[in-house]
């Protein structure tokens, strides 16, 4: 690991002024992926700027009739509030699929919305990675991709992104707030918050330099039946290949986002309408311009049929 | 002494020691005496290259940073490289060598520690993120001779084979065991909404963040089961 100076921050705007003060800087809350990715040198902040004493650990009711989040909610505690468990049950349902107990404990609701890819190439830094290494290559493009992306990827990156509760934010139209070095705020729909890798698949939100998320906010629930189906290689403690989180009304109306299979939680509002129809055809246009690999175009029949059982399963 | 010590066939030589109350030592003071003074012999000389060398004289040094940690009750105040790990500041620091090094990437749950009641994987936690924060190690669970329940249990179901993960395995299963009577809900829980239930289902799911190379889950189901009141 490089060296680093350390500081606690006392208040958001001040954590977001020493983020752009001190080149190199960055913020470390749960620390479970930047602290493992310092470990192998993937990450090298030259100061970590230590915001868990800073008070955004609340969930607490909005004006809308919804919640807010703070950014330092562990995911354990996030997954038990009985708000979410019974208003955004897709919402626990994908923290609970995740990490493990200890790596809950310690998570962040903003750090999960930052975690990094576990694309096998970005992690070895013995082989070429756009996102690693801005224009040395995409070893998983004819590499081994079983795990990859199947839309949205470009010549560059066709790595994922790994979170399950990213998934449940975007199904549930979150919004990301956050403060910057200005001390201004700003609102961002989980929508726009995750990029797609284009030429810069380095660069992976919105965020401006120095820009710190203070929380996230839920609309008011929807109700509905609320699923999130995960298919990995072990039944616990792994990465998805494919995850479907759905919300799906009693007339057969519903929403529907992807993990596993971008580069950001995937959603085509558009194809929601095609719900009442059955899987097969919202799938066809959820996937609408895929280019698997040969090692993981299994990924689009196991959409259809994650979704498929997902639907049967909010027929009850 | 330390022919003493490293003979185990001197078995009378031990007795005298007992007889005439010398020091006994054990294997891990030992280890941790030699380690400390395998460093104390490489130290001048590293110092002399560090001096002699141009390059050296001018790197900038290691930034520090205090940190006060209460460990199994007592509290400790270190000064400290700012990226020692809560594990590498228990173990090298303050030689509370219970939490182990597995993968250090937070995979196998060796080094599981409990920080202000919650289990967390000490390899990816900063000391100084847990500056005043209450630590337990297995060590702070139970004593030979006053083990805590889980460990009783490991020992009469047979809970391992070499060990290594055994201290980390005990500290996440008290821990949760603490997360069930709390009300929090796994993956394994079918009911979101309802309490969640002791049962092996739910002890297997939650327990998925420790590895065991030898592979003694089903004896580990068992002691967790016993103390959970349940059936494996």
């Amino acid at each position: 690991m490089k060296t680093f100076t350390y500081e606690r921050a006392r208040s958001p705007s001040e954590a977001a002024t020493a983020a752009v003060r001190v080149p190199g800087a960055k913020f470390i809350a749960g620390g479970t992926n930047l602290l493992d990715l310092m470990k192998l040198e993937i990450e090298q902040p030259t100061h970590l700027i230590d915001v868990n004493g800073l008070v955004l650990d609340k969930i607490e009711p909005t004006q809308e009739g919804g919640l807010r989040l703070g950014a330092l909610v562990r995911n354990t505690d996030l997954a038990a509030d009985m708000h979410v468990r019974r208003d955004y049950g897709v919402l626990s349902r994908a923290l609970l699929a995740g990490a493990s107990g200890q790596l809950r404990n310690a998570a962040t609701t903003a750090g999960n919305l930052l975690q990094r890819t576990r694309c096998p190439y970005f992690y070895d830094t013995n082989q070429p990675c756009n996102k690693r290494q801005p224009g040395s290559g995409c070893s998983a493009i004819g590499g081994f991709s079983r795990s990859h992306a199947v839309v949205g990827a470009s010549d560059a990156c066709i790595a994922t992104h790994p979170s399950d509760m990213a998934v449940a934010m975007r199904v549930l139209d979150a919004t990301v707030e956050t403060v910057a070095p200005t001390g201004t705020t700003r609102r961002i729909p989980i929508a726009d918050f995750h990029r797609l890798p284009g030429n810069t698949p380095n660069i992976e939100t919105t965020l401006q330099p120095g820009e710190l998320i203070t929380a996230v906010t839920l609309p008011r629930p929807v109700g509905g039946t609320h699923i999130y189906h995960k298919v990995r290689d072990r039944a616990s403690y792994a990465f998805a290949l494919v995850s479907v989180a759905a919300i799906v009304q009693r007339d057969g109306s519903g929403r529907v986002a992807l993990g596993g299979v971008a580069h950001k939680p995937w959603r085509v509002e558009a194809a929601e309408a095609q719900l009442p129809r059955g899987a097969l055809a919202v799938t066809k246009q959820l996937l609408d311009g895929a280019k698997p690999t040969p090692q993981n175009e299994f990924k689009l029949s196991l959409v259809e049929r994650t979704l498929g059982a997902a639907l049967t399963q909010a027929k009850g | 002494m330390n022919q003493r010590i490293l003979d185990p066939m001197t078995t009378n030589h031990a007795n005298d020691a007992d007889r005439s109350g010398d020091v006994t030592i054990s294997r891990r003071h030992l280890l941790t005496v030699g380690a400390a003074s395998a460093t104390a012999a490489t130290l001048p000389q590293a110092a002399t290259a560090q001096a002699t060398s141009p390059s050296a004289s001018t790197t900038r040094p290691v930034p520090m940073a205090k940190v006060s940690l209460q460990v199994n009750g007592a509290v400790h105040t270190l000064e400290l490289d700012t990226r020692t790990t809560l594990l590498d500041a228990l173990r090298e620091h303050l030689q509370i060598t219970g939490p182990k090094k597995g993968c250090d990437h937070g995979q196998c749950g060796a080094c599981t520690v409990i920080v202000n009641g919650r289990r967390i994987n000490s390899c990816l936690s900063l000391a100084v993120m847990n500056e005043g924060h209450n630590v337990t190690t297995i060590e702070g669970l139970g004593k030979p001779g006053a083990l805590h329940p889980m460990q009783a249990a490991f020992v009469k179901h047979d809970g391992y084979q070499c060990g290594y993960c055994t201290p980390g395995q005990i500290c996440s299963a008290v821990a949760m065991l603490g997360e069930i009577q709390a009300g929090i809900p796994s993956h394994a829980s079918a009911d979101l909404t309802a309490a969640p239930q002791a049962t092996v289902v739910e002890f297997r799911e939650r327990m998925s963040g420790n590895i065991c190379r030898c592979g003694a889950y089903s004896n580990i189901m068992e002691a967790v089961a016993e103390i959970a009141g349940s059936k494996a």
